[in-house]
């Protein structure tokens, strides 16, 4: 069933956007990640204008995290406290990420900036989660190994302590409002939610454990991504609402799939997962840099 | 008396000559919900008050979009990478372009003619920017990448004629069309010499709900952005609520 997009102004077939849509959003659910950083790309292979794709893709995020959160809230593993802390940093690195981004836009060469940033940063986090994960997996396949105490690090003797019950800390609120403030200014950079730097951030720098990471990465990242969705609208005018119906009536589904299987999944499973499909991504980005590309030109239609 | 002869004369001449009558098979083409590309039928006739002139007669048909700023970017290697390198601005390039007719080009349109009307795609296509020595590769490009989506056409023996008088020729708009003006162009040549040209427009555009939709995303952003959040919050409210009800 083809459909004709008012604002993308191209016709699309309905049912591959809502299988692209379901894709996205079990992965949302069972990882907290938005899913932006996957499906922006999709969007532009099946020809959606790349300003359209990373606009709509936002409000696309803002429905599936919003229905992997409610999830979340019945089985209580959403940190509401953390996850406001977190977001006020984000707001301010959001702020301060379209600066940045309006800055390097007119020295050119912001798209290139853009998936250098993807690479490295997809790179860092996934090997690290990938070698962290799987040595935890051997540790508690060992019988009697006693699990871990937390490490007693510089980060908990700062000040400004806080209690995050959820969470089970006590710690000083500026390593949450600093990983929210860069993962806002990457995330601004980057047209994504930042769930899938947010989400190691949380747990290897905060040290939350993986379960309520999901949550909490999701509750913030509604407000973020719902934010840009406004700032794409009515700056750019490029949020076709058609194209996010059909993708987030899939994704809206594939979140509360996603989230049950996320529950019944191990901890150190769910990271080893998210880690492989976070070094997928950034290995087909570096070979699109590496490789020579089958047309060497590209069109861009200055606006209207 | 003299001056009245010169006008009848002038009024005379095209009389001669051989001149167009032609219509669309349709006023408008309408970009609905289920839209998803569309046929244009081009058709008329030649009318002739003398004897027919000598010479091979061809009958040329163009259908060009609205015009649109192109930037063409080429990609290099740079430090083991391929990157955006040199761009070049193509100014007014028709957003769509579709050129059919009765022969092969070379035979029923002189270079010179076609200099003159702009006729075939690269002639059709506007100022090159020159600030890269080798603009016509870029040209060249948006002609190859616009082809590869049917956004350009040429179609060679596409208009078929009968009987030295009646064409017609089919064109086919694809579904990734730009809202706007559509002209239609007919040229009518002997011997590869343009004799007479005849024009039509066709308005694509938006109606109904995309029509409304894009109205609202332009004159009240704001409200269109909460709009599509509120559609996002309350699809998500809903999937889980569906989803707590199936698991009880």
């Amino acid at each position: 069933m083809q459909i004709y997009l008012p604002i993308a102004e191209v016709s699309v077939n309905a049912f591959l956007l809502f299988g692209l849509g379901g894709m996205v959003g079990i992965l949302s659910g069972m990882f907290g990640v938005g899913g932006g950083f996957l499906m922006t790309p999709l969007l532009f292979f099946i020809g959606i204008p790349p300003a359209v794709a990373v606009a709509t893709e936002a409000n696309q995020i803002v429905a599936s995290s919003f229905s992997g959160v409610l999830a979340h809230l019945k089985r209580k593993t959403v940190d509401l406290k953390m996850g406001t802390v977190l977001l006020i940093g984000g707001l301010i690195g959001a702020a301060l990420g379209v600066l940045v981004f309006n800055y390097l836009k007119s020295l050119g060469q912001v798209d290139l900036l853009v998936r250098l940033c993807y690479v490295v940063f997809l790179g860092i986090i996934g090997s690290l989660m990938f070698v962290e994960s799987l040595k935890a997996i051997r540790q508690s396949g060992k019988p009697g190994a006693a699990p871990k105490r937390r490490k007693h690090t510089w980060v908990h003797n700062l000040p400004f302590k806080m209690k995050f019950r959820v969470s089970g800390l006590y710690i000083s609120v500026i390593p949450p409002i600093l990983v929210g403030v860069s993962v806002g200014i990457l995330a601004a950079i980057m047209g994504v939610g930042g769930g899938f730097i947010m989400v190691p951030a949380m747990i290897y720098l905060l040290g939350m454990p993986t379960k309520v990471v999901v949550g909490t990465s999701l509750f913030q990242i509604i407000f973020v991504t719902g934010f840009t969705t406004m700032l794409h609208a009515t700056t750019n005018y490029t949020v076709d609402i058609v194209l996010a119906v059909l993708l987030l009536v899939g994704g809206v589904i594939g979140a509360q799939i996603g989230t049950q299987i996320g529950v019944k999944m191990k901890a150190e499973q769910l990271r080893i997962l998210l880690a492989l499909l976070v070094i997928a991504v950034c290995g087909k980005l570096a070979l699109d840099l590496i490789l020579e590309p089958a047309e060497l030109y590209s069109l861009g239609t200055g606006g209207h | 008396m003299r001056a009245l002869l010169a006008l009848l004369f002038c009024l005379a001449t095209p009389l001669t000559a051989e001149s167009i009558v032609s219509d669309l098979s349709r006023d408008e083409v309408s970009i609905n919900v289920t839209f998803n590309g569309s046929d244009i039928l081009i058709f008329g006739a030649v009318r002739r008050d003398a004897p027919e002139p000598e010479g091979e007669m061809g009958v040329i048909i163009t259908v060009a979009g609205p015009d649109q700023d192109v930037t063409v970017r080429r990609k290099a290697q740079k430090f083991g990478i391929w990157v955006n390198t040199d761009q070049v601005e193509i100014a007014e390039a028709p957003s769509f372009y579709a050129v059919a007719s009765s022969g092969p080009l070379e035979d029923v349109l002189r270079a010179s003619e076609d200099l003159r009307h702009k006729i075939t795609i690269p002639q059709a296509l506007g100022q090159v920017g020159t600030n890269v020595l080798d603009s016509r590769n870029f040209s060249a490009a948006l002609l190859r990448i616009r082809e590869g989506q049917s956004l350009y056409q040429v179609n060679e023996g596409a208009v078929s004629l009968s009987q030295d008088t009646l064409f017609s020729t089919s064109v086919e708009l694809p579904a990734n069309l730009t809202e706007g003006t559509y002209a239609t162009q007919i040229y009518l040549t002997r011997d590869g010499t343009v004799i007479d040209s005849y024009e039509n427009v066709i308005p694509v555009k938006k109606v109904g709900l995309e029509r409304w939709l894009y109205n609202l995303s332009r004159e009240h952003a704001f409200w269109y952005g909460l709009m599509s959040l509120a559609i996002a919050i309350a699809s998500g409210w809903l999937a889980s609520a569906v989803f707590t009800f199936a698991r009880r």
